[in-house]
């Protein structure tokens, strides 16, 4: 059985492209859309990577990435973070907060399977 | 360098300026050299046919060494000289300057404030995204699709076994998201289209009310009639070319549905005579009226310039110190940005609600003038029952010859104030380079 990932993500067409590529090359895939109720999904799936959007309704990604990282529990998690938004300011806030890697859309299909291998230390 | 005042400062700043020797100029007047010393160093009193020969041996008006140059001309200098930090302007002979190019400085000090104004402008537009939340979303909205797109197309393209059913379900998805790209992206232009003819001078819709205000002299005929009402303002703000949208028409639709209100409750005749027979007095006039006192003040500076009534100059801010409404009167600056003089009575009155407060206060300057302030914080019609008070302060400003009360000494903002000791200073002076 392939590793899990959690997507949190809004877009309803996104997540099924993602969910299909990622199903695809054998991960076992479970998706979230909602900021607010996103820290328990993480804790129920306890997947082995994360997809994580900036911008969602309820909760900015900011807020879960560094909830996650304050949390014994979470705080091992690898995080992928996507984000509408390029500039600078994003990427440091991002790094500050600990993500593990940092992603802007519109992103390649091939590069979010190759950045999620490399942070999961898999094949 | 000290802040010239007095007619002996300027001068030997004159003199000093065309390099000539004291003595030399003492001979040329037929005093002593130290007698011209004395008048120098403004120990001596100088008029007459003295101050008339200084002058023409300095090349200058009898009048620009006895008054100066203009005080609103020196600060706009003085500004001028601060914003701009890799040169360093005679800051010494500032008066000088004014005075004999009077014109040249005149344009310094317009071109130093079209230089903040369209700095703000820059500021932003470089950062439209932080600044404009409308453009943010309509692009968030273009990059989410394409990313929708981007990713099921490279799925559709790539994956050579794909079962029909998944294909078909992407290809909804595409449609679908490719319509969402297309009204998304014809409202992104839409958008800017009509942002580019935006008046360039105004960076918020406050700034527009400010403009309109100003031009008016917060005086609007078309109100004081008898039995106007909302009508002529929508058709006032239709006529008022300097609203650039609906937050800029709203925030104008505000301020002129309260100013009709005031001139409803004190019609213009009638609120002239209870002025005149009050003495002036707000209190008794709001009495008077059953109006509140804050309504007084501002009607009081609604009224046109007439024979015998001086001109008043108008300030309101909310609880946090922010100006809502300001007509400017002269010689009293009220700063475009930032913040003014904590002492102005109007926010002593924010700090003591529903206390007026009457204060003669002094501007600085080197004719430092005289002005009545009266100002009362009152709080705003609550919304609901429980929320918090939101307080405004209305402060009403006149000019004054002289007082027969304590004057307080007051400034227009700590950055162009002389005032070195106040107690309430938050900032150096740029003035602050005395000897």
């Amino acid at each position: 059985m392939g590793k899990q990932v959690l997507l949190i993500e809004d877009e309803p067409n996104i997540i099924e492209a993602i969910s299909f590529i990622l199903s695809r090359d054998g991960w076992s895939v479970a998706t979230h859309a909602n900021g607010e109720t996103a820290m328990d999904a993480v804790h129920r799936h306890a997947p082995d990577a994360l997809v994580l959007d900036v911008m969602l309704p309820g909760r900015s990604g900011y807020d879960i990435l560094q909830d996650l990282r304050a949390d014994p529990a979470t705080s091992d998690i690898p995080v992928l973070m996507l984000t509408a938004r390029g500039q600078k300011k994003d990427r440091e806030v991002a790094d500050r907060l600990g993500a593990t890697r940092f992603m802007t859309k519109p992103f390649s299909n091939a590069e979010v399977l190759t950045v999620l291998r490399e942070i999961t230390g898999g094949t | 360098m000290p802040e010239t005042r007095l007619t002996g400062s300027r001068i030997r700043e004159r003199r000093l300026a065309l390099g000539q020797r004291q003595a030399d100029l003492a001979r040329a007047v037929g005093v002593s050299p130290a007698y011209l010393n004395l008048i120098e160093h403004n120990r001596r009193r100088i008029g007459g046919k003295l101050l008339l020969d200084l002058a023409q041996e300095l090349g200058t008006e009898a009048a620009q060494l006895s008054e100066g140059a203009g005080q609103a001309l020196v600060t706009g200098l003085r500004d001028a000289a601060d914003r701009e930090t890799g040169v360093s302007p005679e800051v010494d002979r500032v008066e000088d300057f004014a005075g004999r190019f009077t014109g040249w400085a005149e344009l310094v000090v317009a071109q130093g404030r079209r230089i903040e104004d369209l700095e703000r402008v820059v500021e932003t537009l470089s950062d439209r995204l932080t600044h404009d939340p409308h453009l943010a979303a309509s692009l968030h909205e273009v990059i989410s699709t394409v990313t929708a797109i981007r990713s099921t197309a490279a799925i559709l393209a790539e994956t050579e076994d794909i079962d029909p059913d998944w294909q078909n379900r992407f290809l909804r998805n595409m449609r679908e998201e490719s319509q969402r790209l297309s009204s998304s992206a014809e409202g992104l232009v839409t958008y800017l289209e009509a942002g580019s003819d935006r008046r360039e001078m105004q960076v918020s819709a406050a700034d527009d009310v400010a403009a309109l205000v100003e031009e008016a002299g917060y005086h609007f005929p078309p109100l004081e009639g008898a039995a106007v009402g909302e009508g002529e303002i929508s058709m006032m703000l239709e006529r008022a070319g300097t609203l650039r949208d609906r937050g800029a028409h709203d925030l104008a639709r505000r301020m002129l549905v309260r100013y009709l209100s005031d001139a409803r409750a004190m019609p213009l005749h009638a609120f002239r005579t209870s002025l005149s027979n009050t003495g002036n007095d707000p209190a008794r006039v709001a009495d008077g009226f059953g109006v509140g006192l804050d309504a007084v003040l501002r009607r009081m500076a609604s009224l046109p310039p007439a024979e015998g009534m001086p001109e008043r100059g108008l300030v309101v801010c909310d609880g946090s110190g922010t100006v809502t409404l300001r007509k400017p009167l002269e010689g009293f600056p009220l700063p475009r940005f930032g913040a003014a003089c904590p002492l102005w009575p109007l926010y002593q009155a924010l700090a003591r609600p529903a206390q007026p407060i009457e204060q003669v206060v002094e501007m600085p300057g080197a004719d430092p003038k005289l002005f009545l302030c009266r100002a009362v914080s009152v709080p705003r019609p609550a919304s609901s029952f429980d929320a918090p008070p939101v307080h405004e302060a209305t402060m009403v400003i006149e000019p004054l010859e002289e007082a027969a009360r304590p004057i307080v000494p007051i400034g227009a903002s700590c950055r162009i104030c002389p005032r070195e000791t106040c107690a309430a200073r938050r900032e150096p002076s740029i003035l602050g380079m005395r000897v």
